[in-house]
């Protein structure tokens, strides 16, 4: 049976604590959604529950507002691992309601 | 893509691999690829995502690569339909099983515990919450907890990856290097 848990904690560790060129309160944040100052918030809002409509003018946002490309990509990074990080934890607690038959 | 660094700023490792998938593919890299070896000391899935896709599963490797390309569809991420909509066609040797699962889940010729399966991560990516009778659905189709547990490790993968490749803007002007691609997922794998 494949077996996610310890490299998704590694994965989620790494883009959270290791080096990166954004801090680690607002990869954090990221990660998160929540908390975050304008124009990052309604970024990583979209980012999180619609990528597929992000625009090089969201990406040009970013940049006039100060924001480097690897801070861009590190915030993108933690923002989708952190989205599907509540889908899949989610999931798997309705899985385990299942089996508990609650 | 839309981060130029995604593009041009790998190290020099990175660039030459590049080259070698240039000589020996005969297909420029995919941005996928260009993902995945920028700065891999930050940001490497590739890992986890073998696992989910080639680790051992009472799911197929086809039947992975289709969870793939469906949870792609219904986040709607181009780059990765085509990708794993290819490798999927390749894994079952039946391009006409996948194509019929995307358009048409209820219809599809598949195994009753696979649509349940696909049902449940379509849910699950479109709402991004399933509540416990929506699991228990899967569990009546004949679906083991096991598996679906294996399922969600591969949405993972992918509620991943389609964030990515739209906000990044992968490519998909070049559809013989997304197939070329396709062969070497499904010979290789993802690490």
């Amino acid at each position: 049976m494949s077996d996610i848990s310890s490299l998704h904690r590694s994965l989620v560790a790494g883009v959270l604590e290791g080096e990166g060129r954004a801090s680690p309160a607002i990869r954090r944040a990221a990660f998160d959604n929540e908390g975050l100052e304008e124009p990052l918030g309604q970024f990583v809002e979209k980012v999180a529950h619609n990528a597929r409509l992000v625009t090089d003018a969201d990406i040009g946002t970013l940049k006039k507002d100060g924001l480097s490309e690897d801070q861009i990509f590190e915030i993108v990074v933690c923002a989708a691992i952190g989205q599907a990080t509540r889908q899949y934890e989610n999931a798997l607690a309705a899985l385990t309601a299942a089996a508990e038959g609650s | 893509m839309r981060l130029a660094i995604l593009d041009h700023g790998h190290g020099i490792r990175a660039k030459a691999m590049f080259a070698l998938i240039r000589v020996f593919s005969g297909h420029p890299v995919v941005d996928a690829v260009k993902l995945a070896l920028y700065r891999p000391s930050f940001y490497r899935a590739g890992g986890l995502t073998h696992e989910a896709m080639r680790g051992p599963s009472e799911w197929s490797v086809a039947d992975r690569e289709l969870m793939a390309a469906y949870v792609s569809k219904v986040n709607e991420t181009e780059f990765c339909i085509a990708a794993h909509t290819a490798t999927s066609a390749l894994a079952y040797d039946d391009g006409a099983k996948v194509s019929a699962t995307l358009a048409d889940l209820e219809t599809a010729p598949i195994p009753e515990p696979l649509r349940a399966t696909l049902r449940m991560l379509g849910k699950l990516a479109r709402e991004n919450h399933l509540e416990a009778d929506d699991m228990r659905r899967v569990l009546a189709s004949g679906v083991s907890a096991q598996q679906i547990r294996d399922a969600l490790a591969v949405a993972f993968a992918f509620n991943v990856t389609d964030r990515l490749a739209d906000v990044f803007g992968f490519s998909v002007d070049d559809r013989a290097a997304i197939s070329a691609g396709a062969k070497y997922l499904l010979a290789r794998g993802y690490r």
